[in-house]
């Protein structure tokens, strides 16, 4: 059966990866390609780059970095940052990435994910969906900008409004657990992986290796993304995927 | 020299990487001259199959993979490229495809979910010159239709996806793979150079 997969994301700013990272074997750990690289080597299921540039040098530089990416790694990768059109879209397709993903844009203007879909196939279009939960209301809200802005969306109103527009996968990040180190937000997790039929990317929160377990046993994401605890080494894929199969979940 | 075919379709980019990386000589294009003198041809695709078999048709480019693969020249069609080696689809419609192996292409259909993306293991099914020396291990898959082969012996390997799925296709001078392999780390490399090697050896089955 298909297997779930280990996600490690990485931020890169202006061509550089913006978490420091402590892999000793690497001549440059602040080049995103070689970062990535590595872990193709430890055999890590796909890759997500972030770009957090804010200027149009940055973004084309964005661009360098997929080219070189796309001739080094023998594994998918995905990605984000600046992707406001189908044009953007194109652009970081034909550099070589194998999906792009869309998050305030997606908001802002909901066609570009049909546009999308429809242009380069469903399997390319992530729409990445930060949740924060609201207690009063006793769901889950969209938050756009990085998290500054509330958008008044019901999280999974707006992952099955994606789903019907043609998005291909949803990159779940729950801003309450992000960067807590105390496990995936697995409610969330679920009730969003529970009600679509596209593959689900669980994010944020994640601080060993049980929690990875926590998220597949309890929900059905298809997938689970990390960034800084597998920079830091902290937590290796291997160690992951090692207790993933104790427990019974089946990874490559 | 190998010619991976460019019809204006998906990505042929990650194809063409996989060959630098592989210091595999061989080039991009739709030229029938250039397709005529490659010592084999890759078929690459993402994107629909009707889409597809008109931009194919456009260029002309159905009946010189056609003549080529005839008379014994080592064709690798990806993803929808191995699709495309079959007679027919249901792909938004019912297409004709090249008709180099019998058999029709469906969509996936049930309670699971659709595209059926990932890492999967490949089962092979019979021995074969392509998998001399390789061990099964998992490989990356994103697809939503399958082939269903009308001779059973052409499917060399499967994966299991709901149901057993059509991974590798071999009969004579073509093959197939569903999965990218490309994307597919070290097995898929592997894969990829052994198409090379049988391109070169002329090894026949």
């Amino acid at each position: 059966m298909i297997t779930k997969r280990i996600i490690p994301c990485l931020d890169v700013k202006d061509g550089r990866v913006v978490k420091g990272v402590s892999f000793v074997n690497l001549r440059d750990a602040g080049d995103p390609v070689e970062l990535a690289a590595e872990y193709d080597r430890q055999r890590a299921d796909e890759l997500v780059f972030l770009d957090i540039s804010a200027s149009h040098e940055g973004r084309k530089t964005m661009r360098d970095v997929v080219r070189r990416a796309a001739g080094e790694l023998s594994i998918p990768f995905t990605v984000g940052g600046g992707i406001g059109s189908v044009e953007d879209m194109f652009e970081i397709l034909r550099a070589g990435a194998d999906k792009v993903s869309i998050n305030t844009s997606a908001i802002l203007n909901p066609e570009l994910i049909e546009e999308g879909a429809r242009r380069f196939g469903s399997q390319c279009i992530v729409v990445a969906i930060d949740a924060k939960y609201d207690p009063d209301a006793g769901d889950w809200f969209v938050y756009t900008h990085g998290g500054r802005n509330h958008t008044g969306k019901r999280a999974l109103d707006w992952a099955k409004e994606a789903v019907d527009r043609g998005a291909g996968e949803i990159l779940l990040t729950s801003m309450d657990q992000d960067g807590q180190k105390n496990g995936f937000d697995l409610p969330l997790t679920r009730e969003i992986s529970r009600e679509i039929n596209i593959p689900v990317i669980a994010s944020g929160g994640a601080g060993n290796e049980q929690h990875f377990a926590e998220v597949f046993e309890q929900t059905a994401a298809s997938a689970a993304l990390a960034a800084s605890i597998f920079h830091f080494g902290e937590v290796s894929i291997a160690s992951v995927k090692e207790h993933l199969r104790a427990k019974g979940v089946e990874v490559r | 020299m190998l010619a991976v075919i460019d019809y204006g379709m998906g990505n042929l980019h990650s194809v063409s990487m996989a060959l630098k990386r592989m210091n595999v000589p061989f080039r991009v294009t739709s030229d029938h001259e250039e397709i005529k003198q490659s010592g084999g041809i890759i078929l690459p695709g993402v994107g629909a199959f009707g889409d597809a078999m008109r931009e194919l048709e456009e260029r002309g480019l159905v009946s010189v993979i056609k003549q080529e693969a005839n008379q014994g020249k080592p064709l690798l069609g990806i993803c929808l490229g191995m699709q495309l080696l079959f007679s027919s689809s249901d792909e938004h419609g019912y297409y004709q495809g090249l008709n180099l192996l019998p058999g029709h292409v469906v969509r996936f259909s049930g309670d699971y979910l659709i595209p059926h993306m990932g890492w999967n293991w490949l089962s092979i099914k019979h021995p074969h010159p392509l998998f001399y020396g390789l061990e099964e291990d998992y490989v990356y898959f994103v697809h939503s239709y399958h082939v269903q082969a009308r001779n059973a012996e052409d499917v060399i390997a499967t994966t299991d996806y709901y149901q057993p799925v059509t991974a590798v296709v071999a009969r004579n001078n073509i093959y197939g793979m569903q999965f990218h392999p490309e994307k597919s780390g070290e097995l898929g490399r592997k894969l990829l150079e052994r198409f090379v090697l049988l391109t070169e050896t002329k090894v026949g089955v």
